[in-house]
This record gives C-alpha cells, sequence and structure tokens, in this order.
C-alpha cells in the first residue's frame, strides 16, 4: 500500500497549476481532496510522476450566488457544499445527494470538482449535475471554456477536461421551486450506488442523472422524453434503464441494475412530483 | 459485596482512549534499532507452475540487501508445522515460500528485504516470476470431484475424511429415515468471510546470539513459540505481544509470513520487520467457514423430529492446515438443541486454490447450528407448522441435562427452552406476527419476516477439554501479579482476571497486575481462541489465589499468634483476622512484609484442566424485506445468550455486540468471493462487505445464567455466541418474509440481487 515514488508540487493558484501540467504533459495528475487517486496510487494502478497538488487553492473554494445560477468553485469541499445555506434554498437535490458521499471524513476531504473531473459512473455528485443540466468551467493555456455537462463525460474515468487544462467552477441553475429527489441504493451506508437516480421536476419537464448505469454518468434521455409527453412517473419509469449499457459486477447483474433503474427512476419521479 | 457478577469498567481502557494501543509495528525497542523491511512477491496465479523467477533488476534497487527464494531456503528450515499432528498427508504440507507451484493467488513466492519498506515494496514490483497456469479448483464441489487435482503427488483433493477417521458416524446401511411420515432434504452453502481484524499480521525480530527475540501481533504467544521448533529445531526463543488488534481466530498458529522471519534476520544479520497491508491480510492469511452442506432431516407430520443427516464438505484452502479439520466440529455439534433419536453425519474437508481456510470465530459451529436451524424451518414448513412450535417440540429438556446425543457430544448443562421463551417475549412475538399478518394482508411492499434460531456450541474444544496455566504472586507491597497463559487481543483479561482475583484476595483491583503475552514472562500456555478463557485461565487465577490466600493465612497466623485453622481472610475488605474477632487485622502489605522478611516468597502456580462447556441461547431476528428490490433492512435484533455465570456483564454484553455484528454481516453483506479463475475480487474494505453500525439496529440483550458445573466460575465461553445465532436467525427472517410466496431457502449472504431473483423466481 505503498505508492511509487512521485515529485509532489504544491500549487498556490490556478495558473500556478496550470504552469505546472504544461511543464510535465500527461506525466501529472491533478490531486485535490484526493479519495479517488490516492487509492489507486496506493494500490500502484495509477502510478503518476508528478502530483500538482491544487488542494491549497482557495480561490477555488467558493459557493456564489451569481444571478440566475449557482456558481461553485471546484475545489469546495462536499461538506461546504452540503452545509451550504445557499444549496440548500437554491439547489436541495445537490445538498441531498452530497450529504450521501461517502462519510463525514471523506466528505471534509473530497471536493465537488475532484469527483465530477474523475469522471467515474458510480460517483453520486455527477448525476445531479446531469438532472441540473450543469455548466462546467474550464481553464487552460488558451484561457477558460464553458463544457455543457452533457459533453463533459466521454469515457469510463475520461472527461473533456485536456491533459492541461483545470475545472474550475460548476454553474448549477437555480431551482428553488422545482420538485426533486436522490435515490441511492447501495448496501452498506459508505458504499458507492449499486446505483443511483438524480431527479429534478420543473414546469413538467425532468432532469433525471443515473449513477453506476453505464461507462459514464448517464441521463436517463427516454424517461424525461416520456415525462416531457404527460406520461405518469411509473409509465416514464418504464424507459429509464432505456439507452443504459450498464455493467455486471459482484453487487448487481446488467438486469438487475436496470431494474433498479426503473424503480428508482420511479420512486424518484413520484418523490419530486409528489 | 463480591465483585463477581458486576459491571466493573475495563482497566484496558483509558489507555486505549488517551494514548492509544502499541501494536507490533508501534514497537521502539533498542533491539530493533536498524531493522529491515520485508516485501513478499504474492503469486498472481491461483495455481501454477514457477518456472523461473529473475530478480536481477530488483537485486540492484536502492537499499535492498537481499532477495530470498524457495530455493534460498536452507534444508534446516522446515516447513508450516501441521495443525494437527498425524495429519495431513505430509505432501500438503505448507512451505514457507512457494515451492515450484504456487497454489493461490497471494500466496508468498518472494521475500524481498531492503532497508526502507518503500525500497522493498519498489524492489518487489521489479521481481518477474514466470508463470505456466495450471488448471484451477476453486468450487468446493468441484475440488471434491478431483477433476483437476492441487497435489500431484497424493493424487486427490481430498485431505481429511472425518468417517474414514472415525471422527464422523458415516452413512449406515440402515435408512434412518424409512419410518418418517415427512422427510426434506436442502443443500446448504456457508460462505467465505474474512476475519477481518482492524490490525493485520505484523513481525518484528531480531537474534540475540543464539537466542530469537521475535514480536508479534498474536493470539497465542506461547502457541507460536510451541509452533517455532517445528520450523527451527531446537530454537530457543522469546515470543512478546503487545496490544493486539483483535484476531478472530487468524492469528492461532504461525504463518508462512511470520514463521520466515527469524530465517531472513539470520541470514541478513539484521533486525527485521515486517506488517502486511490490507490487501495482503485479505488475500493472504485465509478466510472463515466455507462449507457446502446437505442437511435431511425427517419426522413425523404433527413436527417430531426422529432422524438427522448432515453431510458436510469443507473447503481447506491451499493447504491442509487448521481449516481442514473444521468439519469434524460440525460434525459434533451437529444435533444442535434438540432431542433427535437419529443422527447420522459424514464430513470430509477438501483442498481448493484460495487462501487456506482458518478459525474463524465459530470454526465449524456455526456451521452446524446454520445446518440444523434452516433443516428445521424447512422441516416444519413441510409439515405446515410454526417453526417455533416445532423448535419447541424438540427441544432438549431442561432436566435432560447432562446430555448426551446420539453420536455422543456430551452436553454440561441446559436450559434452551427458557432462552427461547425469553427472546420471543422480550422482541414482542405476538405483536410481530400481527403485524406481519397485517402487511401481508394489504400486500405492503416491505414486507415483515421473523427468524428464530437456537443454538448450541462447544467452547474451549476440542473435547473433552482444555488447560491454561496462571501464577499469582504477592508483591513484597502486598499487591498481586497475575501471569497468565491466556492472552487478551480485546477480551479484557486485565479486567476479568483481576475480578476473580480479587474476589479470592479481597484486594482492590487496582492492586492487581495481568501480565500476558511475553514467553519469558510466562512460563507456559495456551493462548486466547475457541472461548476458552476464562473457563481455563480463569479458573487458574481462581485456584492459584485460593492457594496463595492459603500460604498468606499461615503468615497472618504467626503475626496474629494464633493458629492457621482460626485465621479467616475476610474477603470484603483483604483483612486477616482470627475468627470472631475481626477488630485484630493484619493486612495483605502486613502479610507480605512478614513473608518478604522472613524470605518467603507468596506465590502459587500452576494449570487448570477443565471439561469443555456448551453454552447457548436464542435469537429473534426481524428483517424488513423491499419486495421490489430484494433489499433488505434489519430493525430488530434480540437475543438470549447463556454462557453460565456471568462475570462481567460489560464484557460479556461487549463479546455479544461484536459476535451478533459478524453474525449478522455474514448473512447480509459479507463474502469473500473469488471468480472462476481463483482471481480474489472482494480484497480491500471498499469490495469485501464489513459492516458497520449504520446497517444495525440497537440489539436487545435478554441476560441468562445456567452455570457449567464443569469449572469452578461455573463460566462459559461468550466469544462466539453472537456469530453463532445470528446468521440462521437473519436468514430465518428473510425466507419467513417471504414464505407466503412459496420461498423456503435463500443461501446468504442475502444480496438484494439474490433476494430479488428469488422473489422474481417464485
Amino acid at each position: 500500500m505503498i505508492p511509487a515514488a512521485f515529485e509532489y508540487i504544491r500549487a498556490d493558484s490556478a495558473d500556478a497549476a496550470l504552469a505546472a501540467l504544461a511543464e510535465h504533459g500527461d506525466e501529472a495528475k491533478l490531486l485535490a481532496g484526493g479519495h479517488s487517486l490516492i487509492p489507486l496510487m496506493r494500490f500502484r494502478l495509477a502510478r503518476p510522476e508528478v502530483i500538482v497538488d491544487v488542494g491549497r487553492v482557495d480561490d477555488l473554494k467558493y459557493i456564489n450566488d451569481a444571478g440566475d445560477h449557482l456558481a461553485i468553485g471546484a475545489l469546495t469541499r462536499h461538506s461546504d457544499v452540503e452545509t451550504s445555506d445557499l444549496v440548500k434554498a437554491e439547489a436541495p437535490l445537490l445538498s441531498a445527494a452530497t450529504s450521501y458521499v461517502g462519510d463525514p471524513q471523506v466528505r471534509h476531504r473530497g471536493t465537488i470538482g475532484g469527483s465530477v473531473a474523475h469522471g467515474d459512473p458510480a460517483s453520486d455528485i455527477p448525476s445531479v449535475l446531469l438532472a441540473f443540466r450543469a455548466t462546467l468551467i474550464a481553464q487552460g493555456p488558451g484561457g477558460t471554456r464553458e463544457i455543457p455537462v452533457d459533453d463533459f463525460f466521454q469515457g469510463f474515468l475520461e472527461t473533456d477536461l485536456a491533459p492541461d487544462e483545470i475545472l474550475t467552477e460548476i454553474r448549477l441553475p437555480k431551482a428553488a421551486g422545482a420538485g426533486w429527489s436522490f435515490q441511492k441504493f447501495n448496501r452498506r451506508a459508505q458504499d458507492w450506488a449499486i446505483v443511483g437516480v438524480s431527479a429534478l421536476v420543473q414546469n413538467g419537464t425532468a432532469g433525471i442523472g443515473l449513477v453506476n448505469m453505464d461507462s459514464t454518468p448517464v441521463r436517463a434521455a427516454a424517461a424525461e422524453a416520456a415525462v416531457a409527453s404527460g406520461a405518469s412517473p411509473a409509465e416514464a419509469a418504464e424507459s429509464a434503464a432505456i439507452g443504459c449499457e450498464p455493467t455486471s459486477d459482484l453487487n448487481a447483474s446488467v438486469e438487475y441494475r436496470q431494474h433498479l433503474a426503473r424503480v428508482l427512476t420511479r420512486r424518484a419521479l413520484e418523490e419530486a412530483t409528489a | 459485596m463480591s465483585i463477581m457478577g458486576t459491571r466493573v469498567l475495563r482497566k484496558e481502557d483509558p489507555k486505549f482512549l488517551t494514548e492509544g494501543a502499541t501494536y507490533t509495528a508501534d514497537v521502539r525497542d533498542p533491539r530493533l534499532e536498524g531493522a529491515a523491511h520485508v516485501h513478499f512477491v504474492r503469486s498472481t496465479f491461483a495455481h501454477a507452475k514457477i518456472t523461473s523467477i529473475d530478480i536481477s533488476d530488483a537485486a540492484s534497487m536502492p537499499g535492498v540487501l537481499g532477495i530470498c527464494t524457495a530455493d534460498d531456503i536452507p534444508e534446516d528450515v522446515g516447513t508450516v508445522p501441521a495443525a494437527v499432528p498425524l495429519f495431513p498427508p505430509s505432501m500438503m504440507n505448507r512451505p514457507l515460500l512457494a515451492t515450484g507451484t504456487a497454489r493461490f493467488v497471494g500466496e508468498p513466492v518472494v521475500a524481498v528485504v531492503a532497508e526502507t519498506p518503500t525500497q522493498a515494496a519498489d524492489a518487489a514490483d521489479m521481481v518477474f516470476v514466470d508463470y505456466e497456469p495450471l488448471p484451477v479448483a476453486i468450487d468446493i464441489e468441484d475440488a471434491n470431484a478431483d477433476n483437476n487435482i492441487i497435489f500431484d503427488d497424493v493424487g486427490t483433493n481430498t485431505a481429511v475424511d472425518f468417517a474414514m477417521m472415525g471422527m464422523a458416524t458415516g452413512i449406515g446401511e440402515e435408512d434412518i429415515f424409512a419410518d418418517c411420515d415427512v422427510v426434506v432434504k436442502q443443500r446448504i452453502i456457508n460462505h467465505k468471510t474474512a476475519p477481518a481484524p482492524l490490525e493485520g499480521r505484523s513481525v518484528a525480530c531480531v537474534w540475540e546470539g543464539e537466542k530469537l527475540i521475535i514480536w508479534l501481533s498474536s493470539q497465542a504467544p506461547h502457541g507460536f513459540k510451541g509452533a517455532l521448533p517445528g520450523v527451527y529445531e531446537g530454537i530457543d526463543c522469546q515470543v512478546i505481544c503487545p496490544d493486539v488488534g483483535g484476531g478472530f481466530g487468524q492469528k492461532i498458529g504461525g504463518t508462512p509470513e511470520e514463521l520466515i522471519m527469524p530465517h531472513l534476520s539470520r541470514v541478513y544479520n539484521r533486525p527485521m520487520r515486517w506488517t502486511e497491508t490490507r490487501t495482503e491480510n485479505f488475500i493472504g492469511i485465509g478466510h472463515g467457514r466455507a462449507q457446502v452442506q446437505y442437511a435431511t432431516i425427517g419426522g413425523s407430520s404433527d413436527g417430531e423430529i426422529q432422524s438427522y443427516r448432515l453431510e458436510v464438505i469443507g473447503d481447506s484452502g491451499a493447504y491442509c492446515g487448521l481449516g481442514a479439520f473444521l468439519p469434524f466440529f460440525t460434525h459434533i455439534m451437529a444435533a444442535g438443541v434438540y432431542k433427535i433419536p437419529k443422527i447420522e453425519t459424514a464430513a470430509k474437508s477438501v483442498v481448493t486454490n484460495t487462501a487456506p481456510v482458518l478459525a474463524y470465530r465459530g470454526a465449524g459451529r456455526p456451521e452446524a447450528t446454520a445446518a440444523i436451524e434452516r433443516a428445521i424451518d424447512i422441516f416444519a414448513a413441510e409439515c405446515g407448522l410454526s417453526a417455533v412450535e416445532v423448535r419447541r417440540k424438540n427441544l432438549i429438556p431442561a432436566d435432560a441435562f447432562p446430555y448426551t446425543t446420539p453420536h455422543g457430544t456430551e452436553y454440561d448443562s441446559g436450559a434452551y427452552e427458557t432462552s427461547l421463551d425469553k427472546a420471543l417475549e422480550a422482541a414482542d412475538y405476538q405483536a410481530l406476527l400481527a403485524e406481519q399478518a397485517a402487511r401481508r394482508e394489504r400486500g405492503d411492499r416491505i414486507q415483515l419476516g421473523i427468524g428464530v434460531s437456537v443454538y448450541v456450541e462447544i467452547t474451549g474444544g476440542p473435547a473433552p477439554g482444555g488447560a491454561e496455566f496462571a501464577r499469582v504472586h504477592i508483591t513484597p507491597e502486598g499487591k498481586a501479579q497475575i501471569f497468565s497463559g491466556a492472552f487478551s487481543h480485546g477480551q479484557s483479561h486485565a479486567t476479568t482476571f483481576a475480578m476473580v482475583a480479587a474476589d479470592q484476595l479481597g484486594m482492590s483491583i487496582d492492586d492487581i497486575e495481568v501480565v500476558q503475552g511475553d514467553t519469558d514472562k510466562v512460563p507456559e500456555g495456551t493462548g486466547t481462541f475457541a472461548s476458552r478463557s476464562l473457563q481455563f485461565g480463569g479458573s487458574a487465577v481462581y485456584d492459584s489465589s485460593r492457594e496463595v490466600a492459603n500460604q498468606a493465612r499461615e503468615i497472618a497466623a504467626k503475626l496474629l499468634e494464633a493458629d492457621a485453622e482460626d485465621v479467616v481472610l475476610d474477603t470484603s475488605t483483604g483483612a486477616f483476622h482470627v475468627q470472631g474477632t475481626p477488630a485484630v487485622s493484619k493486612s495483605w502489605a502486613d502479610v507480605a512484609a512478614a513473608a518478604a522478611n522472613d524470605g518467603v516468597t507468596l506465590q502459587h502456580e500452576g494449570s487448570h484442566n477443565a471439561n469443555c462447556s456448551y453454552p447457548f441461547g436464542a435469537h429473534v431476528v426481524v428483517a424488513e424485506v423491499d419486495t421490489e428490490t430484494g433489499e433488505v433492512t434489519v430493525p430488530k435484533i434480540v437475543t438470549c445468550d447463556d454462557s453460565g455465570t456471568i462475570l462481567n456483564p460489560n464484557i460479556i454484553e461487549g463479546q455479544r455486540h461484536g459476535g451478533i455484528a459478524q453474525g449478522i454481516a455474514q448473512a447480509l453483506t459479507e463474502e469473500f468471493v473469488y471468480d472462476e479463475d481463483g482471481n480474489p475480487v472482494t480484497s480491500n474494505f471498499a469490495d469485501y462487505g464489513f459492516i458497520s453500525a449504520a446497517e444495525l439496529p440497537s440489539f436487545t440483550l435478554v441476560p441468562l445464567e445456567t452455570p457449567t458445573p464443569n469449572n469452578p466460575l461455573g463460566a462459559k465461553g461468550i466469544g462466539e455466541s453472537g456469530a453463532i445465532g445470528s446468521t440462521p436467525a437473519l436468514q430465518s427472517a428473510v425466507v419467513n418474509a417471504l414464505s407466503h410466496l412459496g420461498i423456503r431457502h435463500i443461501d446468504i449472504p442475502l444480496s438484494p440481487e439474490r433476494v430479488w431473483s428469488a422473489i422474481s423466481d417464485s
């Protein structure tokens, strides 16, 4: 459980982190809260030559009211998101989902940006971003760019971020009056979801993000379309797994995951529209 | 008032709660200055010929002192000593490093020695082992069919056949079910679980001349000292166990990684340390349970059981160690708490390409309970009767003790029906039945199930009994020291043994020190496992305390100028006085000073031999099953566990809590899984379903005390009870919740998908 040797660089700002990435290219990995990267390094499944620690880049720790949306700095810790009054008021789905991430110790170390940038389909937070149709802000050598969340997750643990870019901000459209629900199905409180569902319903439309239902975080697009065309939660949920290609593992077969996606989507839509 | 039976707070806790424990890896001893560190290269194949080992790159890595393969081990260093003398066939014995063939993923193949742990790990990465994969035997029944043979020279995967050894009844010519109205048979899986103590294995050792000093994380320092000469003939050694963070049966004997350390220390002429990682603990040392059972039960249609047959195939893992003998315990406890006229057992163990099976909490007895309790439930269902009533009808009555089962197991004492009644009452069984009926009536999504198990186990085994050493020594200041051969790795001997002595000596427990875990300080001992310590080790403390009190009485008599026969020790005050005249008395300090003055040592030592005891109890577990997803939650657990006379309720309850949690975990979340090629897939706490408080309700613990006549304390073992009763009770509860769908059996662990599949198939 001892990682292979690596060089350690502590970045004090986003610019310093970008400079380090520019210098070391794909030999470098960004370290935020460390709750995804460090276990991989301890098993020597990841052997980055250079670690660029952005954990103390305080400029990227914030939760701001930006008019029609919330702007959340990528290095904001889960615990700060979970307990933020602003998030509770404007994006209670995010607050609730965050409270299911790991345990209190994990939430005090892990960051929202780290969780999203890791691109793990089993993580809870990406499903929330999909439900919200969030926008992600990346900064690179050429400046900043906006990435719609639907374009962000490219493959298993792969995102649209270039090796010389860092994720700086997450923007969620405000949803104070929307119905919402977060459903996480697991065997132990601290476990990753076997399947999870984030649902956000307003004005007859639904955003439904799924956890662990494909090689990337995915949207239950067919179920969303069904809601938009007036289907009941039960009817819409029937199509929750359409288009998904979940994996089979120790906890669930493909068939069981599809079943859970339908059941949890129905429960989520029922709760969100209750 | 006697201190016995009172809630004395643990003497161990202030240190653990403030400065923390000192585990082996924490030991800072001058003799260990400059220690080198070991890292093992482990087999990545479940079964393979080792065709070559290339150490050239690794040998030139920074800090590397040396690299040891099987070829480098001299002939005078032996293999792992056999767990039970005479068995197994020596050809299934385990080498310290895989020799020619690797037989499970995680088996040590090469030991890398370097200046630092990091350098050792880095160099281990550069050792290249060439393997030629061989066909594997992973599944117990596949191994039993001898489709792929693990030891060519032996020619079969069978390690031990107990009926052939006269250690099981075997299946007779006569059909014991011929007269039964109702006969049911069930195949039952008792899957592998990982003991997962919070502290893994750890060793530090150094040679002082020809004497080895070795620190390690063990349940049995004397047991390890006893094992070493099997590897190093004639070795002189001192085994020291500092604080140990749990064992659960994993740390009883010596494992290859521990046993090779003295050799490495000698060859490289350095103190040597090794501390395993969590993954090494999961894949490298071994697992518990691991049986396939076929239970057949028969009786009359009114629920009277006439015959029971239990056939067990135990998984021994890759070599024939202690695990190979656990089906014997399953055999002796096969009858459970029931008066069954005819019993047959067949038991064998087979080797597989998995980590060696070991004596995990209960070790063969939980498997016996699981089988009979499942059989009773299925029999009751077949008869259309309440499983509780079928149990009640067939329980061994309280006036039948001592009771000998038809296959020869002698139970000491019991009140089985009382334990069942008390557990049902505390669980409010009638209200639970009403709630279950209401939910069924309404067709609720969340159905309620009530599971009951009644169990008996053997502690301190194997029969007929065992022994433990204690010395009680009075210091010149009049305080007591207890030197015990038992060893607490969480059991609280410093508290409980002090209580036993305090009660006999009339001292405060604060004036009684318990010395354990050092084979130079404690001349003999056995160790702590099989729920044995209080009944044997505590009784040895009791014996020696009384002897020392008698010695002291004679000295007090001199001081009081009285006849020794007239002097009494008032154990409520610790004062010696002439019978009837307590006003004139001598204290322990007076007596100890006088003894010191006369050059007399106030001390007694000896081993206490006692027969095994048979604790029992009843568990009622309530399960809620989500019929849509198969998710199981456990809102209520009530247990009535009887371990004889209760010495300290706090500590008994702690043992019950831990055992219940582990038992529920086996039924619900914990399974050590290998894939079909023998790769471990649950080798860390993220993948292995180690249970937490979040998955468990508060436990309702009902006390019951039925003393054993087999030792002076009346105490039976309590360490394993919780893990024995709770597993089948939860399994029963889940099946019971779904019984209206026609479901009679679901194997554990009760994963949501498995339960959902059962519902879908019904």
